[in-house]
């Protein structure tokens, strides 16, 4: 498919949305399959009046369930594949996103979260999803996700989703927001040869397609994808290496289960992206990822500025949880304070980690905002007494 | 002594040539039917994606025909076969599935796939009855059919699917049965060279569920009902709509006019 136009190098003032659909033409993706749904809606019309221009597919599906199917269906072709959604459609995408875990088929989906529970409100900014993404498929896995807080990172970290999708051949989430995702910012769209674009490996064409083993290895097996010869057998119930069915066998299980989390949670720390600033010497340390994140460092600085020690954290992969590095940059600190756009999702996490030291979850005062300078100040400064 | 092979055995993954289907299922017919057709058009298996979902139907391909096989979540094989046609417009994509994972779960991704017109061939076997879970009632139920699930007797009227995929815009729909095998392969070589979305029903005998709950009897009895209850289309044409009651139309049902 066309590489001509896929990257539309240059410095814009863009939406957030906008700089998504481009990342992911950047990274190489030529599938979306999606359904029109506040506040994501915008990726998919980006990417109908894009793709076909860059020889690839867009089509509007019927809901979200067949959005999720049909970009599973289009990655096992060996197209880079992609869907956006809001918190509605991520709860109707649990299924088929267990069937990608299982069936290891790289793909990424873009989640701009609004607030919930059910409908919710649509255009007001959220982190409701965070723990759903993880945990929201039944079974036993592992989710990769990254949070972005800035319509650049919209850009940066979609080819970053895909380079890791490919790589690990697994569904890569991207945690945005209704703010994220509607904000217009300066975005630097670099020259086309310095994007690096990482590639599923293939199994040897000339290959026995019976002596393939294209499944649960924990370095990543080769991807039998369809139209190759490779007579690929991909099933979302308990499988061999050989992708071939076992549903009676609870040792298949084990290592079905096993080999698959293992991918994900031996590569905990190279996933790891983290920012952070004045760490060293803090006795606080403000948390927050996505927008929030750009909140909690402001604030910081707002307070060194008045002589308080105070650093900032914000965490850009939020999965796998980047555990080493969190315990790492809180070491110094008495008091560690989890600024979440929710009441508390990831929280439990960082206490769970933080067992020598006080762990504090702060919602914002109105939910759907953001956390108010004076509001984080007043406590820091109660901490500090 | 010279070993004796079954003529589609080639097209069969090695060591799998053993089925999981209960003793009397129609199954085997509809995969010797889908094999028979692609040799006999002279189709490359490999130029093939076979696409199924959950229920006993979906382990028709599912290990069992060597070409690239997409098995995947209840209900969603034909929308998982809209992303690999859209991404792979050259290859052959069948879905083959059952009546409770296309019609009932999966209803919606069917009509919308009928719609679009995908150039996609969707073989539903159609059992009339829930069977991997033991028994349960479906959409394809005939009322007043006793199952686990209605065991007063089904109080609904089943899906007449030939024209719910005919309305919703298919542009090839044939209804055969497991009675049926020469004239549903010869359909399956049809639905196979039709350009846009081609829907197959097949009724498919379930001798161990259907065929004891609703007291229709042993697999040769299903056989017997299929044929005599089956009307011609240009038979059905003739017909009172009274007399077509409990009886089922055969034959190419939307497309080119019936070869056999």
């Amino acid at each position: 498919m066309s590489e001509q136009g896929a990257v539309r190098t240059g410095r814009y003032f863009m939406q957030g949305n906008e700089a998504c659909a481009e990342g992911a033409l950047a990274a190489g993706c030529r599938f979306f399959a999606g359904y029109p749904i506040t506040p994501a809606t915008e990726i998919a019309e980006h990417m109908a009046g894009r793709l076909p221009g860059v020889g690839g597919v867009f089509i509007q599906m019927e809901d979200e369930i067949s959005s999720m199917a049909s970009v599973i269906g289009a990655s096992w072709t060996g197209v880079l594949s992609m869907t956006a959604t809001s918190g509605p459609g991520i709860s109707l995408m649990q299924e088929n996103l267990g069937y990608a875990v299982a069936t290891e088929t790289p793909c990424v989906i873009v989640d701009v979260q609004r607030g919930g529970p059910s409908t919710g409100i649509p255009a007001v900014p959220f982190q409701g999803d965070m723990v759903q993404v993880r945990r929201g498929s039944h079974g036993e896995y592992e989710a990769v996700a990254f949070a972005p807080a800035s319509a650049q990172e919209m850009f940066d970290l979609t080819i970053l989703a895909f380079n890791t999708a490919e790589r690990l051949r697994t569904p890569v989430f991207l945690l945005a927001d209704a703010a994220v995702g509607h904000m217009r910012e300066i975005v630097e769209i670099p020259a086309a040869d310095s994007i690096e674009r990482l590639r599923r490996t293939l199994p040897d064409a000339e290959a026995d397609p019976y002596a393939i083993k294209g499944f649960l290895d924990p370095d990543v097996a080769p991807m039998p994808v369809f139209g190759r010869g490779h007579k690929a057998h991909v099933t979302g119930s308990c499988h061999d290496a050989y992708g071939m069915r076992n549903v009676v066998d609870a040792q298949a299980l084990d290592t079905f289960v096993r080999v698959l989390a293992a991918k994900i949670r031996r590569r905990t720390r190279e996933l790891a992206v983290i920012e952070t600033g004045n760490t060293a010497d803090a006795q606080v340390i403000l948390v927050g990822y996505g927008l929030v994140g750009r909140a909690a460092q402001a604030i910081s600085l707002q307070a060194r500025a008045a002589g308080l020690p105070v650093g900032w954290i914000r965490p850009v992969t939020v999965w796998p949880f980047p555990d080493q590095e969190l315990r790492e940059h809180c070491a110094a600190a008495r008091n560690v304070v989890i600024m979440e756009n929710n009441l508390g999702q990831m929280a439990p996490y960082f206490q769970a980690l933080l067992k020598d030291q006080l762990v504090w979850s702060l919602p914002p005062q109105i939910l759907g905002t953001l956390h108010h300078p004076d509001y984080i100040m007043s406590h820091i400064e109660e901490m500090l007494k | 002594m010279n070993q004796i092979h079954h003529p589609m055995a080639r097209y069969l993954r090695p060591g799998k040539e053993v089925t999981t289907s209960c003793p009397g299922c129609g199954e085997g017919i509809i995969a010797h039917s889908v094999l028979r057709a692609i040799d006999a058009l002279g189709m490359d298996i490999d130029g093939f994606t076979f696409v199924c979902g959950i229920g006993c139907a979906g382990w028709i391909p599912s290990p069992y025909f060597a070409a690239d096989t997409l098995h995947t979540t209840h209900g969603r094989p034909v929308a998982f076969a809209t992303g690999v046609k859209l991404a792979m417009p050259d290859r052959q994509v069948m879905v083959i599935s059952g009546d409770g994972d296309l019609t009932a779960i999966g209803g919606n991704h069917l009509i919308h796939a009928a719609r679009r017109n995908l150039d996609i061939t969707v073989l539903c076997v159609n059992n009339r009855i829930y069977g991997m879970t033991g028994g349960q009632v479906a959409p394809t139920t005939p009322a007043s059919i006793r199952t686990t699930t209605t065991p007063s007797g089904n109080e609904e009227p089943a899906f007449d699917l030939c024209r719910l995929v005919e309305g919703a815009g298919a542009t090839f729909v044939a209804r055969w049965t497991t009675a049926h095998p020469r004239q549903l392969t010869r359909a399956i070589s049809q639905a196979l060279q039709h350009r846009g979305f081609a829907f197959l029903e097949v009724m498919s005998q379930c001798p161990v569920h259907y065929g004891k709950l609703s007291r229709e009897g042993r697999a040769t009895d299903s056989l017997d009902f299929f044929r005599n209850q089956a009307v011609r289309r240009n038979q059905a044409a003739r017909m009172q709509p009274g007399e077509l009651a409990e009886r089922f139309v055969v034959g190419t049902l939307v497309g080119e006019e019936d070869i056999a």
